[in-house]
């Protein structure tokens, strides 16, 4: 269990950014009382002891919070514009978070504070993919440079590839993750487990960190390479870890352990694959014109035209 | 749209043909991008022409003829057809469930409309590919590149802007970024076979 004062700070913050953004909610020192949210109390001071009161008021908030919101039903755009319902500095501030997790600092409770968007997983998705695809191209065109043997090409194919896994990853392990984590709802009653949402959320936001790390991989020293990657998968595993942790700790010691080793070792997985699926050069027996290739002036960069060739 | 049917008029007028009157359009809306200012040309009277005729011929160039399996060439013609459109479609979805308040088919006409700068540099890439490869051709063609791709970003921005709220409008503008970045990707690493 935490220190008092560590729960006490992270209560008042949370307290006034909550008061913050319900901007008619009246605010006021000592034990204040959130008006839209009726019987809550949000109790600002220091002092008392915190530990199951302030779960159980923070499910209680969360809970009145998801009440809150309306949803309009799915087939109207109004619904999935509710997804987008963000600005610039909050997109900002959720990649912030991902990219420096903290062991209290829940990401979905203190960054999303409950309202998931879209925006960011979609994007940060495409956007590795694409980088993923043109890093791996880069590369190629890198080693042609100094191997002018290696063939090269632009292997579009791949942003495809790129693209359809990253995209799965980000869809599918959450469901079975939120799936699995309902599934055992009924042995823990103290913390709902997070929607479906906000778990693809979660995820979305910790690819962000490899982004960075995969331009980084253009540089050709392999043991940077595999430092590179192993901080990468290390930040974003700890934000997917601290993340669920509060929800997985009231469970039994082995599935926490399980689930927990699971989650790393898909993302592990994904990271590995993706390092050798676009980085490595071709085998040489890929390429087209072999024999030829030799005769190459060694001066040969980037566009091997017909002329060069039939020499 | 505007030129709808107006050839239904007074048979004794010489009115310019429906087909000329198109092109003189889309002409007007070419002169509109290259020469980008706050107007509402683009936006008032979209049509979809001109981004078609753009995305084929840039698709025609980036066509090469394939000597390499089709796994590992660059993209077919109808790979960049569908980078093209579903990527318009996909910018404009995202600003309008940002809360943008452009309609979906000037959006789409904008973004077609803004690849012109990047065929040009396809153009000015396919004419410096014949001279001899060396570090000077790419350096040419990679400045040629990064030129249109800023021209086709500024043209864009300046016609979309403002359709968005004042704290999103990085949030809208990002995936314009990354569109056309994509795109100058696939102009800059051509390599005729």
């Amino acid at each position: 269990m935490a220190a008092a004062d560590e729960l006490a700070f992270h209560e008042f913050e949370e307290a006034s950014n909550l008061l913050a953004e319900t901007s008619d909610a009246a605010t006021a020192s000592g034990s204040d009382q959130l008006t839209p949210q009726g019987h809550v109390a949000v109790v600002v001071d220091s002092g008392g002891s915190y530990g199951a009161e302030e779960e159980a008021e923070e499910s209680d908030r969360t809970a009145l919070l998801q009440e809150e919101k309306q949803q309009p039903g799915f087939w109207t755009f109004g619904y999935y514009q509710s997804f987008f319902d963000v600005d610039t500095s909050q997109v900002l501030d959720r990649i912030r978070g991902s990219l420096l997790p903290r062991p209290g600092h829940n990401f979905v409770r203190h960054h999303l504070r409950n309202r998931p968007d879209l925006y960011g997983p979609f994007w940060i998705c495409a956007t590795l993919a694409f980088v993923l695809a043109i890093t791996g191209n880069l590369t190629l065109v890198l080693a042609q440079r100094r191997d002018p043997s290696i063939h090269y090409s632009p292997q579009f194919h791949k942003v495809t590839v790129a693209g359809v896994t990253i995209y799965c990853y980000v869809w599918l392990v959450p469901l079975a993750l939120w799936g699995f984590l309902r599934w055992r709802k009924g042995v823990r009653e103290r913390m709902g487990p997070y929607t479906f949402l906000e778990t693809v959320c979660v995820y979305g936001y910790s690819l962000f960190v490899f982004i960075p790390t995969v331009v980084l991989w253009l540089i050709p020293v392999p043991w940077l390479q595999w430092l590179f990657g192993a901080l990468a998968l290390a930040l974003s595993a700890a934000t997917l870890v601290f993340t669920l942790w509060p929800v997985v700790r009231e469970d039994t010691r082995l599935v926490a352990a399980v689930l927990l080793s699971a989650v790393v070792l898909l993302h592990a997985l994904l990271a590995v694959g993706c390092k050798f699926y676009f980085f490595r050069p071709l085998p040489l027996e890929h390429l087209a014109p072999p024999l030829q290739a030799a005769s190459l002036p060694p001066k040969l960069l980037l566009s091997p035209t017909p002329r060069a060739r039939a020499t | 749209m505007a030129k709808a049917a107006e050839s239904s008029g007074d048979p004794g007028t010489t009115s310019p043909r429906p087909l000329m009157r198109d092109l003189k359009a889309v002409g007007k809306k070419f002169m509109h991008v290259l020469y980008p200012r706050k107007s509402n040309t683009l936006l008032r009277d979209w049509d979809l022409w001109g981004p078609l005729i753009l995305c084929v011929t840039l698709a025609l160039m980036l066509q090469r003829s394939s000597i390499d399996s089709e796994k590992d060439g660059g993209p077919q013609f109808a790979e960049v057809f569908v980078i093209v459109w579903f990527g318009a479609v996909t910018i404009t979805l995202n600003s309008k469930l940002l809360g943008g308040n452009i309609s979906f088919f000037q959006s789409l006409c904008v973004l077609g409309y803004c690849i012109l700068p990047l065929t040009v540099a396809m153009l000015v890439c396919r004419l410096v590919l014949l001279a001899e490869p060396g570090p000077i051709n790419f350096m040419v063609r990679l400045f040629v590149v990064v030129v249109m791709f800023a021209w086709s970003i500024v043209a864009s921005t300046a016609f979309l802007a403002d359709s968005q709220p004042p704290n999103r409008k990085a949030l809208a503008i990002y995936p314009v970024f990354l569109f056309y970045f994509v795109i100058s990707w696939m102009i800059l690493t051509f390599t005729p076979q």
